[in-house]
């Protein structure tokens, strides 16, 4: 019996699990809400940095926009516009499951899609409005 | 208003009377934050690289000092609400878990009151 539990639990068959299935489109929306959102808990540090900097004065708004504008500071804005957007498209389509609609597995497939585009047109829309405002590159 | 079922509200069973509650709550910041949101993707997306007194002015407006806080209160509910069941999920040492917890709720009542004293500053 204790050598019995000194080996620890038995090896027992697992059911297929990761990296056994094919990914389905629904799983990889979920995951991704969620890190999306994780990553957006981060990115309201950004938006009161921003709104404390054009607070504070010029100055402190010059700062601000170097690292906002430096390369790295975009690829950080970039990926909050991704994930903004993503995680509100998505969510709109957890809205809809809440009230009962969309659970069709086609329906959530096909809407699951639906995000992934709009998520990418939108983003680079929202990147062009940002490059013309800047005046360029 | 209450979303339990009508026979867990005659028994009057269920985690302390407010099951529902965090779930409601989710919900409710879930589709204030989809019109703001809009508001402001657009209004930063057309601001950026813009001088800082046109920011200022921005900002200064009544009714986008108002939908900036709104965004940054709702949205700041909405994390603290979604990272708490992510870490409930997830972490299942007690004292990490409940340091955690704690972290989460009070970076979102410390970035709400700096970002608030912020606009206020710009807009009063």
């Amino acid at each position: 019996m204790a050598e019995a539990r000194s080996r620890g639990p038995a090896a027992r068959p697992l059911s297929p699990h990761l990296q056994i299935y094919r990914w389905p489109i629904t799983m990889g929306t979920s995951i991704l809400h969620r890190m999306t959102g994780m990553g957006l808990a981060f990115g309201t540090l950004i938006l009161a940095w921003w709104l404390v900097a054009a607070s504070m004065g010029p100055e402190a708004y010059a700062m601000f926009e170097s690292s906002a504008f430096h390369w790295f500071g975009r690829l950080v804005l970039f990926g909050f516009t991704v994930a903004l957007v993503f995680h509100a498209l998505n969510g709109v389509r957890h809205l809809f499951w809440d009230v009962g609609y969309g659970f069709k597995l086609s329906t959530a497939n096909a809407t699951g899609i639906v995000v992934y585009i709009v998520t990418l047109a939108l983003t680079v829309l929202i990147w062009i409005v940002a490059y013309r405002s800047m005046g360029g590159w | 208003m209450s979303i339990r079922t009508p026979l867990g509200r005659v028994r009057g069973l269920g985690s302390a009377k407010s099951g529902a509650h965090h779930f409601w709550h989710q919900r409710l910041t879930a589709v204030a934050l989809v019109p703001l949101t809009l508001w402001f993707v657009w209004s930063v997306a057309r601001y950026a690289g813009a001088p800082h007194g046109e920011v200022v002015a921005f900002l200064a407006h009544p009714f986008n000092a108002t939908a900036m806080l709104l965004f940054v209160i709702a949205g700041l509910y909405h994390m603290a609400l979604g990272v708490q069941v992510v870490i409930e999920d997830y972490i299942h040492r007690e004292g990490l878990k409940l340091a955690l917890l704690l972290l989460v709720n009070f970076a979102a009542f410390a970035v709400g009151i700096v970002a608030t004293i912020a606009v206020l500053r710009i807009a009063v």
